[in-house]
């Protein structure tokens, strides 16, 4: 399989101490780099970790499975906001993943080449674009279109489903999610466009040479290759959409509640500590507030973790099939 | 060598005089943010030789910074719990400084007025009053044709000194949002939409039909939304404006601590929903110079200062009130 020989590996040269110096020394160097993201990460942890020692003592794993979030009677519990933050992720990648996959498909394998350069830059503005200001516009025009058409649309073509019933407020779990899948589409589709890029050509040619149609050719050859990088692609954004907290504030609707319908609003666990962190006087407040970054953290974490797995297990299929 | 010594002596020059302008720091509630700022600036005109830094990040943000003294003031748009305030070294002074109102607005079709009682509003928004056309609404306010529609409730979003005059007019009229819901930055709100800041607030109540909520009287003359008159505690329905704020000031119980609260005030043209914010000082200052500057600042704050208030649609002080904020003042020792 190997085609490229190393060509020094029979003969070592033995090296001298002046030539092995920066060699050590970037060695080093890299290593420290390594370990200062690793720790900067552990120490993100324990700070919040310390921070919430108050709230965890207090509450236990309670705070973990409890709706209810009272400032007033130093009440509190996490649940609607965890949920909040799945859902809105969930919504976002739904939407962005297909969307960003075919418009990377697009712009490699469809476009016209005079095309592709303006396309790009054009989604790169997107990621370029400030969250606040991405709120703003979801207040005053997304939010205003999708109450008085989308959302109506849905209502009377899918009114059947429990996740478009309920009255139509326009700030809703759905609204976020939306804002969200909008935010994550530049990085799924820049990512997805390189994986799709690296698919060498002897694929496509090799399934054209079988006589699949072009879409054929899309399906067996460059997905099928490429899944495992689309897959990536899709962790790193939802690995944003977790976390995005001011664009969604603004058009969440802001109420811890748990319901079934996309329609009503939902809150954030970034959007909640971002509102009320300012404004906490009591210790066990500010701690609730902490332990809801670490929950944050945690989720993300955990997340990334069940991705690997799922990486490692698709690229295991894989690999399987070309066999 | 020559050149040197003299580069050396006025980079020496430099800092001594950057370091003659003395520099305070202060930390805290964002809403009286726009009257602070415009009276640090005026008053670099009075006295050149100190500067002032405020830095708005809330109200929790400038309890915890004068408690631990990495400022030399704090401010808050609510007084101090007992629980904090017994953190503190030595006496943390609350000083009020202006006065706000918070108004009731709402998007209804036409050009409608309306009037509310306390009683009615906690109503809506404990969400048991749903609808405009509701018999408590409309029988208040005779000959306006009260759309038959739902109420949308928009409230405060994020931890804020409004909702916390909001929420403690409503603990006050109303046993049932006391013993319920109760008063504070944030509350666990019974019904309703929550907005970011008075923009978010005024934003859906501007975009939904038959959507209430409240925000801050400056906020909402500068953006020119419809508000509603309040019935006040002798009965009467006021409207919210600099006037009727300082009259519930005046008839407000004030308290030697001066943590007080102005919500019902008593006064016979005293608009119900409004409070103060307060400035945080400690009684023994801790840098001497800087506290016969503090001291000699709050001294013009609550003279020239007051006069500045009611174009930035913030109620000043009454004399009364200010006479007794200025006694405490001269008692700051440094």
């Amino acid at each position: 399989m190997r085609t490229v020989t190393t060509p020094d590996s029979p003969a070592p040269v033995k090296p001298t101490s002046v030539s092995r110096w920066p060699d050590r020394s970037f060695h080093w160097l890299a290593l420290l780099a390594a370990l200062t993201l690793v720790g900067l990460i552990v120490l993100v942890g324990w700070e919040l970790y310390r921070g919430s020692r108050l709230s965890i003592h207090q509450f236990g794993p309670r705070f973990l499975v409890s709706s209810q979030w009272d400032p007033v009677s130093d009440v509190y519990g996490a649940l609607p906001f965890i949920f909040g933050t799945l859902v809105s992720s969930l919504i976002a990648l739904v939407i962005a993943v297909p969307l960003g996959v075919a418009t990377a498909l697009f712009l490699t394998e469809m476009a016209p080449v005079r095309l592709r350069q303006p396309i790009i830059t054009v989604i790169e503005l997107l990621a370029a674009v400030p969250s606040v200001i991405f709120g703003l516009w979801g207040i005053f025009v997304l939010v205003p279109w999708l109450r008085d058409h989308f959302f109506r649309w849905l209502k009377d073509s899918l009114g059947f489903l429990p996740l478009f019933t309920g009255p139509i407020y326009g700030p809703s779990m759905l609204a976020g999610g939306i804002i969200v899948a909008i935010m994550i589409l530049p990085i799924v589709t820049s990512v997805s466009r390189e994986i799709l890029r690296s698919v060498p050509n002897l694929q496509r040619e090799a399934a054209y040479a079988l006589g699949a149609t072009h879409w054929e050719v899309i399906r067996i050859a460059v997905i099928s290759y490429a899944r495992r990088g689309i897959f990536g692609a899709a962790v790193l954004g939802l690995g944003r959409a977790l976390g995005e907290t001011m664009a969604v504030t603004m058009v969440i609707g802001n109420r811890p509640e748990i319901s079934a319908s996309l329609f009503a609003p939902g809150y954030t666990l970034a959007s909640v500590v971002a509102n009320e962190f300012t404004e906490a006087t009591s210790d066990l407040y500010l701690n609730a507030l902490f332990e809801l970054g670490l929950v944050l953290l945690a989720i993300t974490i955990l997340v990334n973790a069940v991705a690997q797995l799922m990486l490692r297990s698709l690229a295991g299929g894989a690999g399987a099939k070309a066999h | 060598m020559k050149k040197a010594l003299i580069t050396l002596l006025f980079a020496a020059a430099l800092a001594a005089s950057a370091s003659a302008q003395m520099l305070i720091n202060g930390a805290g509630a964002t809403f009286p943010q726009v009257i602070y700022a415009k009276w640090f600036d005026q008053y670099t005109k009075v006295d050149s030789s100190v500067r002032f830094n405020y830095q708005g990040i809330g109200s929790g943000g400038g309890q915890k910074q004068i408690l631990s003294e990495t400022v030399d003031f704090g401010a808050s748009d609510g007084p101090m719990s007992d629980a904090n305030l017994a953190k503190a070294p030595r006496a943390l002074w609350h000083i009020p400084t202006v006065a706000g109102a918070v108004v009731v607005s709402y998007n209804l079709p036409g050009d409608l007025k309306i009037r509310l009682d306390g009683p009615t509003l906690a109503g809506i928004y404990l969400g048991k009053i749903t609808r405009w056309d509701d018999l408590a609404i409309s029988g208040q306010n005779p000959g306006v044709a009260l759309p038959a529609q739902d109420i949308i409730v928009v409230h405060r979003s994020d931890g804020s000194g409004t909702s916390y005059i909001f929420t403690d007019y409503l603990s006050k009229v109303s046993p049932a949002w006391k013993t319920l819901v109760g008063k504070g930055t944030a509350v666990n709100w019974p019904a309703g939409l929550g907005g970011k800041g008075n923009a978010g607030v005024a934003g859906q109540i501007r975009q939904l039909s038959g959507a209430i909520g409240y925000i801050e009287l400056a906020y909402a003359r500068q953006n020119k939304l419809p508000y509603a008159d309040l019935k006040n505690a002798s009965g009467n329905y006021v409207t919210p404006t600099i006037d009727s704020v300082v009259a519930a000031l005046a008839s407000a119980t004030i308290p030697d601590d001066f943590r007080f609260s102005m919500v019902n005030s008593p006064g016979e043209n005293a608009y119900p929903i409004a409070g103060v914010t307060w400035l945080l000082v400690y009684q023994q200052q801790k840098d001497s110079a800087k506290g016969e500057k503090l001291v000699a600042f709050l001294k013009w704050a609550y003279t020239d200062g007051q006069k500045m208030a009611a174009a930035l649609d913030y109620a000043p002080l009454p004399d009364a009130v200010q006479a007794r904020v200025l006694a405490r003042v001269n008692e700051i020792k440094y």
